[in-house]
């Protein structure tokens, strides 16, 4: 590529200048041209392939299809939301004018409740795999911190995080179902079982990724950090938290990204089977519909699942950038 | 002058899979206040042992360590370590690493301000004070030991420690430090023990020599007194038929009387030894 674009090159009389141009386009052609290219590849390859799948549905859905679900995906959402500024509208007046007629009324204002939109399945989505993390991550740093601090509580607690390790979320997710009804026994329930559930489930499987990391960021800390320590001599708590917690930030986090990675994979499954509102809720119901859009509809939710996975591993690669003293452990 | 410390017949043995490993034997010194005691001697002959028994991280076997007349039992900022690898905290800049440190010991007897002057001053003091809020990445190896005295300096220790602190530095780097060194010992009068491979930064940075014998079971062969005239001045030292008869001492300990003889088959064999410890 390179010797093509040097090729009768007129900055020729300007070696260095030429040399420092070429290099920027190839800078340009890796960076923007040859993804281009990958993409344009796939898509390719991908309409062909779906024009010779037939389903009991009708046609695997091709490129273009599911850019045009895409589309009505986002005005029923629109319409969705006229919908609701109608529905308050008339509420408002409703009361408005019942007020008028009976003045110790007491204005009730009931939500809107009308179908869930695909932004809103998003939305929910986000919400159960953060809330799902950030419960793992109470439990986990603390619990990592303890286990690499003490060798006799790592022994003790090793064999049995090994074991649940590796189990898949489908595992757990009858017995959290089955024991969050049990336990969570409200008339009225403020937050809802089937969310629970999902978010319960997601918390047991990126539990043991950040444990792992943790304790053995915390074990490996130096023998002189910890003489450093000891010189000075840090109380137990100043000890954790001025030396142990910083120096093992970098571990800390490469946990903290391995699992919310598992977090979302995890809830896809979760909220299909808990019938949780979400994206993959999303999922089943188009699959249960069978419509012929569904395949596409389908296709649209895949290609955001991975697109909000991508941006959410960005997202904890940005605020570890900001947060770890370890530029080189951040950069991967 | 008055005794400060007293190392009195220590013994330091460790537990290996292949039996007790006697690394001290008897080793016996008093330091007196404002003195500087180099530590010299073959690599493996327990020169670290006996400083990490001073500082406290290691308890010796028998024997014990009285500083001011009380025995040492475990680590603490009136012994100030300068390690040989810096050991600076990698996410704290240069004025937070020596902050650390003085706050740990000035806490409850300086005000935020008079703590904050106590670590620009030790800074200044090592001539690291136009770089005290870059990261100990950012700095070079010479600048980190600086910074890492500064630390040690900052806790005002009663004796300061230092473990080959110019070890890892390249020749004219140490060089430059060890002159700011023998500046700032010209100032506060410390009372040092330093480790070091270094028969010239011996002779020159020291009032005494302890030269130590081969291990295992390793002793104080020979005190060397140095009584050059302070302040010194390398250059001058180096055409001084005195200073030349010292070296040549050092050199004649280590290299005729501890000669050190180590077969290439033993030096794999403990590399191997080590190598399985590590596994």
């Amino acid at each position: 590529m390179a010797t093509l674009l040097s090729f009768n090159n007129p900055l020729q009389a300007y070696p260095k200048l030429s040399a420092r141009m070429s290099s920027v386009l190839i800078n340009i052609v890796q960076m923007v041209a040859v993804p281009f290219v990958g993409i344009v590849v796939f898509l390719f390859l991908w309409s062909v392939t779906a024009n010779n799948i037939t389903t009991s549905l009708g046609k695997f859905p091709g490129p273009d299809a599911v850019w045009e679900q895409m589309g009505n995906l986002y005005t029923e959402y629109k319409d969705e939301k006229v919908k609701a500024v109608e529905f308050y509208q008339r509420q408002d007046e409703r009361n408005a004018e019942r007020l008028t007629t009976e003045p110790d009324y007491e204005v009730k204002i009931r939500a809107y409740t009308g179908k869930a939109t695909f932004p809103g399945q998003i939305v929910t989505s986000l919400i159960t795999v953060l809330s799902g993390f950030f419960a793992a991550v109470i439990l986990a740093i603390p619990l990592g911190i303890a286990i690499g601090l003490n060798k006799t509580l790592n022994n003790a607690v090793n064999p049995i995080i090994q074991i649940f390790k590796p189990v898949s979320p489908l595992a757990w997710l009858p017995l959290v179902t089955m024991v969050v009804s049990a336990v969570y026994t409200e008339e009225n329930p403020a937050i809802a079982k089937s969310f629970l559930n999902s978010m319960i489930t997601v918390t047991l499987c990126c539990l043991w990724p950040m444990v792992i990391n943790t304790a053995v960021g915390v074990a490996s800390l130096s023998e002189d950090l910890r003489n450093v320590s000891r010189v000075l001599r840090l109380s137990p708590l100043a000890h954790v938290r001025k030396i142990v917690i910083p120096a093992s930030i970098p571990m800390i986090f490469t946990g903290m990204r391995l699992s919310l990675g598992i977090a979302w994979m995890v809830l896809i499954a979760a909220e299909m089977l808990a019938q949780n509102p979400g994206l993959g809720k999303f999922v089943w119901d188009e699959f249960q519909n069978g419509s012929s859009d569904s395949l596409s509809r389908i296709m649209v939710a895949v290609l955001t699942i991975g697109l909000i996975g991508f941006l959410l591993d960005r997202c904890m690669l940005q605020i570890q950038r900001m947060v770890s003293w370890d530029k080189a452990s951040a950069s991967r | 002058m008055s005794i400060i410390l007293d190392i009195s017949q220590i013994d330091m043995e460790f537990k290996t899979p292949s039996g007790t490993f006697t690394a001290l034997k008897g080793v016996d010194l008093k330091i007196s206040k404002g003195e500087f005691v180099s530590l010299i001697g073959h690599s493996g002959c327990g020169k670290s042992t006996v400083l990490n028994i001073v500082a406290g991280l290691y308890q010796a076997t028998r024997g014990g360590v009285i500083l001011n007349g009380r025995e040492i039992h475990e680590p603490g900022p009136e012994r100030a370590v300068v390690f040989q690898n810096h050991s600076l905290l990698p996410w704290l800049t240069a004025y937070e690493n020596v902050e650390l440190a003085a706050r740990q010991v000035f806490r409850k007897t300086k005000s935020n301000a008079e703590i904050r002057e106590w670590v620009e001053h030790n800074l200044r003091l090592v001539h690291m004070d136009h770089a005290m809020n870059k990261l100990p990445s950012e700095i070079s190896g010479g600048m980190k030991q600086r910074v890492g005295i500064a630390r040690a300096l900052a806790m005002q220790p009663e004796i300061l420690l230092m473990d080959e602190p110019f070890g890892a530095l390249d020749a004219l780097t140490r060089a430059h430090m060890q002159d700011s060194l023998m500046e700032i010992q010209n100032e506060l009068k410390n009372t040092v023990i330093m480790i070091t491979h270094d028969v010239d930064e011996a002779v020159l940075l020291s009032d005494r020599i302890v030269m130590m014998t081969n291990g295992p079971s390793a002793t104080i062969g020979e005190i060397l007194d140095i009584e050059l005239e302070r302040p010194r001045d390398r250059l001058a030292l180096a055409s001084m038929p005195e200073y030349a008869a010292l070296r040549a001492q050092v050199l004649r300990f280590l290299y005729e009387k501890q000669r050190k003889v180590e077969h290439i088959a033993t030096v794999t064999a403990k590399k191997r030894g080590l190598l399985k410890k590590a596994v």
